[in-house]
């Protein structure tokens, strides 16, 4: 199963900063963000990509240009073998919206509260003016039961002040269910719910791949998330792919050092040893603001092996095998190891 | 010499025990001790409301408990009733709250005022909403010492930007406003204002929640640093069991408003005796476990209008036998400190620990069920 089904080709999402007056006046050139700052990705049918960044590493951005709600400023975007790149205006983009579903964060703000869990559900194919009457009645029926709230009847006539966090957050997967989409793309689905909800919700996104055999895009700040769902993982830092490659290689044996810190502060429930080593790699200061990108590698900054070309020259992703890539200096052929990072 | 004029004569930051006692104090009583403890919200329709049910827990000094369990358990209107924090329908109904011995739960809303802040601060969870937006944050920390301890405008605004450098802010920052910092830099001011009277206990109400993971990891090697310099003592209420076992002693895991098991974290985490501590602990998603065995905790927790005759977890337990649906479960103290409230420790089984938790510990690390999709592309 390599059928390709998504691909961006060096995405680009800028966003203008405004100038002030005085700026204006001293014709200092518009500043920008650099939101997304090219990046390239491809997707197979089937498939659960984990795109992982903290915020402000434009995951969610790049999430919006996959779903039409953001144009991206440069580069190129290829769904099912389609350019959709330049897919724009509400009837233009409706075939492709119901191939691409975005499921959201937060499922208290995303229901409206006057509006039955049936209501919500059914709205999507009328805009669309998908079926008949009945059959707008089965589809939502099918999509409830298929996101597990059953009877689903029941559920129908229920309003969502009636229903628990996370019955909510299959409400809103069922909202999207029931276009039949191809793919869904989900930013932070679970990030709402206690630990224990999580995890009956990632099960069912796992079904449901299953089932309908459906191709996700998963983006989340947390790496342990994506470990549990996703097939590959690629790490974002102020709008790069630093790191991206099977689940498995990225977080056992990862190449790029701003990885190998996320994975020394994944969380944990083992308490700490008394004596053992602190091996946590605990990166000093925030993400920069992504107006004023570092030179070189963008990482840099906060990189504890950094050395001269990385201020410099920006590393593109090197391959390292098994289909794992890394941007990063240290990782390309002939490279010699990283030296551990001094304290 | 009281509290407060001991208190204005240097701006150290040096923890609470160098202040004296407040005079009630009972000598040699415990930090904090809660017996007991029960509250009850008042809803518009309907019986009232039992959010915290008998809760019993003590804080020795220097110490760091963790209170955790899901959202709606009880956990949060625990902490706050310590301080009488509690929502306008809401009061304590029953037990005692000891700080030095000393019973808060009779006094007045004045008599506790001096209590707030002083021995007992707060960190909140949403940094932006606790901060207020239209003063320097300078001004904020140095607000407490001014009305709390009735200290000089100038040694305030001095002692804040000492504080500010305590938490890994340069002190120049004290002009900025709320907006100016980022998530992490307002959490640290929090934690610096709650600092700002000495206090004998900070609370923080899931501290790090809302901050991305290596923000989380810096602000927790803070709350360490703090802890060893100034002898902190923490109660950390927080869903997320990975800062519970990073920076706490102990472990108190609620359930419905009731203490499911308490104890020093290693023994609880390590050795889960209640199987919803073991249930939780295996529904967090580490990196450093195996891939798509997490467990599932079937159902939610149960309407407190109307709490279940018997063990409020009964109904989502896999363990569940005919008298956890019918009486409540007593609860049991083992010798090596961990107390636990289930019908699979019933009174008298405290000897035969190594068996039990034996029986126990077999059973929650069984894998689980794989999911159905756990067949890789």
């Amino acid at each position: 199963m390599s059928d390709e089904l998504l691909r961006l080709e060096g995405l680009e999402v800028h966003f203008p900063i405004r100038r002030s007056l005085s700026e204006l006046l001293r014709r200092r050139p518009r500043n920008v963000v650099r939101a997304v700052d090219g990046i390239d990705l491809t997707i197979n049918k089937g498939e659960i990509l984990a795109l992982v960044g903290e915020s402000g590493s434009g995951k969610t951005t790049t999430g919006r240009v996959v779903v039409k709600l953001t144009r991206q400023t440069g580069g190129r975007m290829i769904v099912g073998g389609q350019d959709v790149t330049n897919l724009w205006g509400t009837a233009a983009l409706r075939p492709y919206r119901r191939r691409v579903q975005l499921i959201f964060q937060d499922p208290y703000e995303t229901l409206n509260p006057k509006h039955t869990i049936g209501d919500f559900v059914r709205e999507p194919l009328e805009v669309m003016g998908i079926g008949t009457r009945d059959d707008r009645g089965q589809r939502v029926l099918d999509a409830l039961d298929a996101a597990g709230l059953r009877p689903a009847a029941d559920f129908a006539a229920r309003y969502p002040h009636e229903l628990s966090g996370g019955q909510r957050q299959r409400v809103v997967i069922a909202g999207a269910l029931v276009m039949q989409p191809e793919v869904i793309v989900a930013d932070e689905p679970v990030s709402m719910l206690d630990v224990s909800i999580r995890t009956e919700l990632l099960r069912l996104m796992l079904d449901l791949r299953q089932e309908r055999g459906l191709t996700y895009l998963f983006i989340t700040h947390d790496l342990a998330l994506a470990w549990v769902l996703a097939d590959r993982i690629a790490v974002m830092y102020l709008g790069k792919i630093m790191e991206i490659g099977p689940a498995e290689a990225v977080i056992r044996s990862p190449r790029n050092p701003y990885t190998q810190a996320l994975v020394s502060v994944s969380p944990s429930t083992d308490p700490p040893e008394g004596d053992a080593p602190d091996e946590r790699m605990i990166l000093a200061g925030e993400t920069p603001d992504a107006a004023h990108v570092p030179t070189g590698c963008r990482f840099h900054p906060r990189c504890p092996v950094a050395f001269d070309r990385c201020r410099t020259a920006e590393p593109p992703l090197f391959d390292v095998g098994g289909g794992q890539q890394a941007a990063c200096w240290l990782a390309e052929p002939g490279a010699r190891p990283a030296d551990p990072p001094s304290a | 010499m009281t509290t407060s004029e001991a208190r204005e004569g240097s701006t150290a930051i040096r923890g609470r025990r160098q202040w004296p006692l407040p005079k009630q104090a009972v000598p040699g009583a415990p930090l904090l001790e809660v017996e007991h403890l029960s509250v009850r919200f008042k809803m518009a329709s309907g019986p009232s409301v039992k959010p915290v049910d008998d809760v019993s827990f003590r804080l020795d000094d220097g110490e760091a408990l963790g209170i955790a369990g899901e959202s709606g358990c009880g956990k949060t209107t625990t902490a706050l009733s310590l301080v009488r924090l509690l929502p306008a329908n809401g009061r304590i109904s029953g037990g005692s709250v000891k700080l030095f011995g000393i019973d808060l739960v009779p006094k007045t809303e004045r008599q506790l005022a001096r209590y707030r802040w002083r021995e007992i601060s707060m960190v909140f969870q949403g940094a932006m909403n606790a901060l207020n937006p239209v003063k320097r944050i300078g001004d904020q920390i140095a607000e407490p010492l001014e009305v709390r301890l009735g200290q000089p405008r100038d040694a305030s605004l001095k002692r804040a930007g000492d504080l500010l450098e305590l938490v890994g802010i340069p002190r120049q920052r004290a002009s900025a406003y709320p907006h100016e910092l980022s998530g992490g830099m307002r959490q640290r001011a929090m934690i610096a204002m709650s600092l700002a009277c000495d206090p004998a206990i900070v609370i923080g109400d899931e501290p790090t929640t809302a901050l991305d993971v290596m923000v989380q990891a810096q602000i927790l090697v803070l709350l360490e640093k703090l802890r060893r310099d100034l002898g902190l003592s923490l109660i950390l209420i927080t869903h997320d069991l990975s800062v519970i076992a990073e920076t706490c002693d102990r472990v108190m895991v609620m359930y419905a408003g009731k203490v499911a098991e308490e104890g020093p974290v290693r023994r609880v985490f390590t050795a889960p005796r209640h199987p919803y501590t073991a249930k939780l602990l295996s529904a967090f998603p580490n990196i450093r476990a195996d891939r798509r065995n997490l467990e599932v905790i079937p159902g939610a927790p149960p309407d407190l209008r109307t709490p279940p005759p018997g063990c409020r977890f009964a109904a989502r337990c896999d363990k569940a036998m005919p008298q956890c649906t019918t009486e409540v479960p007593p609860e049991v103290r083992f010798s090596d400190g961990v107390r636990v409230a289930c019908h699979l420790f019933p009174p008298g089984s405290e000897g035969s620990l190594a068996g039990d938790a034996a029986k126990i510990l077999v059973a929650s690390s069984m894998p689980a069920t794989p999911p159905p999709g756990e067949a890789r592309p």
